[in-house]
């Protein structure tokens, strides 16, 4: 699959808090808290992400909070995929299980700027920098993982396993 | 090569001889728990995908403890939706009003932990569990809910890191000042996918309610859980509580660390955390004068029966501050009932503190005292995000009870011994 889109940049340590403040964590509607995702870091992120936005940030994304209404911000933002040095783990399994797309890359953290256009190929686990020029490798998913993902979400896979008990 | 005590539970649960980390296992689960910000998620996920099937009613625990005592209709409706869930399904370990409790500090009381037990929860803080020995981990809500359907989750065994702790401590210095020196020593993400496990004489020496203020805060390091041996503190507190079997492991001498970290504690003073993470942390005594608006007292981290004490210790027989609003928060009910019986509430009542019925509200900003714009606020919970506890512009500290009281008192950031 290839996603393309337009780099928005942060920094180290995006904790869940800043991601999704817990007083909106009433709601479960993903695009009611999309409308908030981010917003006390940057007013118009859900502005900026809403036209195909990939998200690019520093080391330990997601730190914090097990809340899975983060990665569900994210993602009903607009969002289509979220590039990090590194992500903090609780983050990292509940965005594999709702379908988000994350990569881990420390080079591209670094050397993505905002704005610069972005193509990921997530079979390939690349990412390239249209505009420039560079392109990054990213380690797959373990195999398991990756069934995950393929198969659109956690709860999908233990569909099957319930149907065929 | 041997194992750590995270591997060997792991290995148990996995129905293996070994594990190594980085391998990916399938686990079985004693224990899976949430509370009302994320259980509603994995139950409507369940609905969503019309699975109506959980594998042991038994194992699975529902804590309304966050937007509780309810702050509004939509926590509310969250509270009822697990309730109606728990009713649907016979889960019998559903918390809410006057049997509920900050989540984790009521399940070890309840006697739902044991050593050796594989715990998963969907809040970050269930890590608080390790401090009797049990491998216990924060997930999401999709991945409890699908745990709550097969009764096994998948994990990453990770790798274990040493934690020594050698030395005798200081007047004021808490399991809360050893954790947070020790997060300000490696960093946020100094222990990222990683299990911490502490030891030495002064972990020994630390009471239960101290461990668990340590093992909580396991997660602001990056960690997947902390852990410590269930020594026979452990085993008289688990004792006649539990009806689980304890399995009691110890690291083999010869297990595999990624790291070992020695600390002498002799030299160390009690801790501040400065906004706006846990890692950047100063002893009480270098900072400059602070003034705060606001102290909590209570949280996963530090509403236990010690905690109160050590208020209690400083606040008796003074008055707080008349700029500073004091909001104690204990734990569970049984912490209030004790409290009471020893007098802790009066102290408290008569320094001119609010006692609050026991929830997670303030930590988290959710309700029952948050900040306003260029507020600052001393509090014995766990983070001290951009926003954390309110106004995006309001700021936390975090520190041990003894800190959080004296600067009650003084109405600016002090330790018992400065006012």
């Amino acid at each position: 699959m290839i996603i393309s889109g337009k780099a928005l940049k942060y920094g180290d340590n995006i904790d869940t808090d800043v991601i999704i403040p817990a007083r909106y964590l009433t709601s479960t509607d993903p695009a009611e808290l999309a409308q908030h995702c981010l917003e006390g870091l940057d007013p118009t992120f859900c502005e900026k992400a809403s036209s195909a936005g990939i998200l690019v940030a520093g080391k330990n994304f997601g730190c914090g909070s097990s809340r899975e209404h983060a990665p569900l911000a994210i993602k009903a933002s607009g969002v289509k995929a979220v590039i990090a040095a590194s992500f903090a783990r609780i983050f990292y399994r509940n965005a594999v299980n709702i379908g988000l797309p994350i990569l881990e890359s420390e080079e591209a953290a670094e050397k993505i700027k905002e704005g610069d256009q972005l193509e990921i190929d997530l079979d390939k686990g690349e990412i390239k920098n249209l505009t420039s020029g560079e392109t990054f490798k990213v380690s797959p998913f373990p195999p398991f993982l990756q069934e995950i993902i393929e198969r659109g979400g956690l709860m999908n896979l233990v569909k099957e396993k319930v149907n065929s008990r | 090569m041997g194992m750590t005590i995270t591997e060997k539970i792991i290995a148990a649960h996995a129905q293996k001889e070994k594990v190594t980390p980085g391998e990916l296992v399938q686990v079985k689960i004693d224990l899976a728990l949430a509370n009302d910000i994320t259980a509603p998620l994995s139950i409507k996920e369940l609905e969503k995908q019309k699975i109506d099937r959980i594998f042991d009613p038994d194992k699975v625990v529902l804590v309304a403890d966050h937007n509780t005592p309810c702050k509004d209709i939509a926590s509310a409706q969250n509270v009822k939706l697990m309730r109606d869930f728990a009713r649907k399904y016979g889960i019998s370990h559903f918390f809410e009003g006057g049997k509920a409790g900050i989540e984790h500090v009521l399940l070890p009381e309840e006697g739902l932990i044991a050593p050796g037990d594989l715990v998963i929860g969907a809040d970050s803080h269930t890590c608080t569990y390790g401090a009797l020995g049990a491998f216990s981990t924060g997930m999401g809500s999709t991945d409890i809910a699908a745990s709550w359907v097969l009764g096994e989750t998948w994990l990453r065994v990770p790798e274990s890191i040493l934690f020594l702790y050698e030395g005798k401590r200081k007047s004021f210095v808490t399991g809360k000042d050893l954790i947070l020196f020790t997060i300000g020593k490696i960093g946020v993400d100094g222990a990222r996918y990683c299990a911490m496990e502490f030891r030495g004489s002064v972990i020994s020496e630390l009471s239960l309610d101290e461990r668990f203020t340590m093992a909580n805060m396991a997660v602001e390091a990056g960690a997947k859980n902390g852990i410590m041996e269930a020594d026979s503190k452990v085993l008289s507190y688990v004792s006649g509580r539990t009806s689980h079997l304890s399995r009691v492991y110890q690291s083999d001498p010869d297990a595999r660390w990624k790291e070992i970290i020695e600390i002498d504690v002799s030299s160390l003073e009690p801790q501040v955390a400065f906004p706006h993470l846990p890692s950047n942390t100063h002893s009480v005594y270098s900072i400059p004068q602070i003034e705060i608006d606001q102290v909590v007292i209570g949280s996963c981290t530090n509403g236990r029966i010690e905690d109160l004490k050590m208020a209690a210790q400083v606040l008796k027989g003074r008055e707080v501050h008349p700029r500073v609003r004091l909001l104690i928060f204990p734990g569970t009910p049984s912490v209030i009932k004790q409290a009471e019986k020893e007098g802790l509430l009066r102290i408290f009542l008569e320094a001119g503190g609010i006692v609050a019925p026991p929830s997670c509200g303030p930590c988290l900003g959710g309700h029952l005292g948050v900040l306003a714009e260029g507020e600052k606020c001393v509090s014995t919970t766990n983070r001290n995000f951009l926003g954390r506890m309110g106004h995006i512009k309001s700021e936390v500290y975090l520190a041990s009870p003894y800190v959080a009281a004296s600067s009650a008192v003084a109405g600016y950031i002090a330790a018992p011994d400065e006012i």
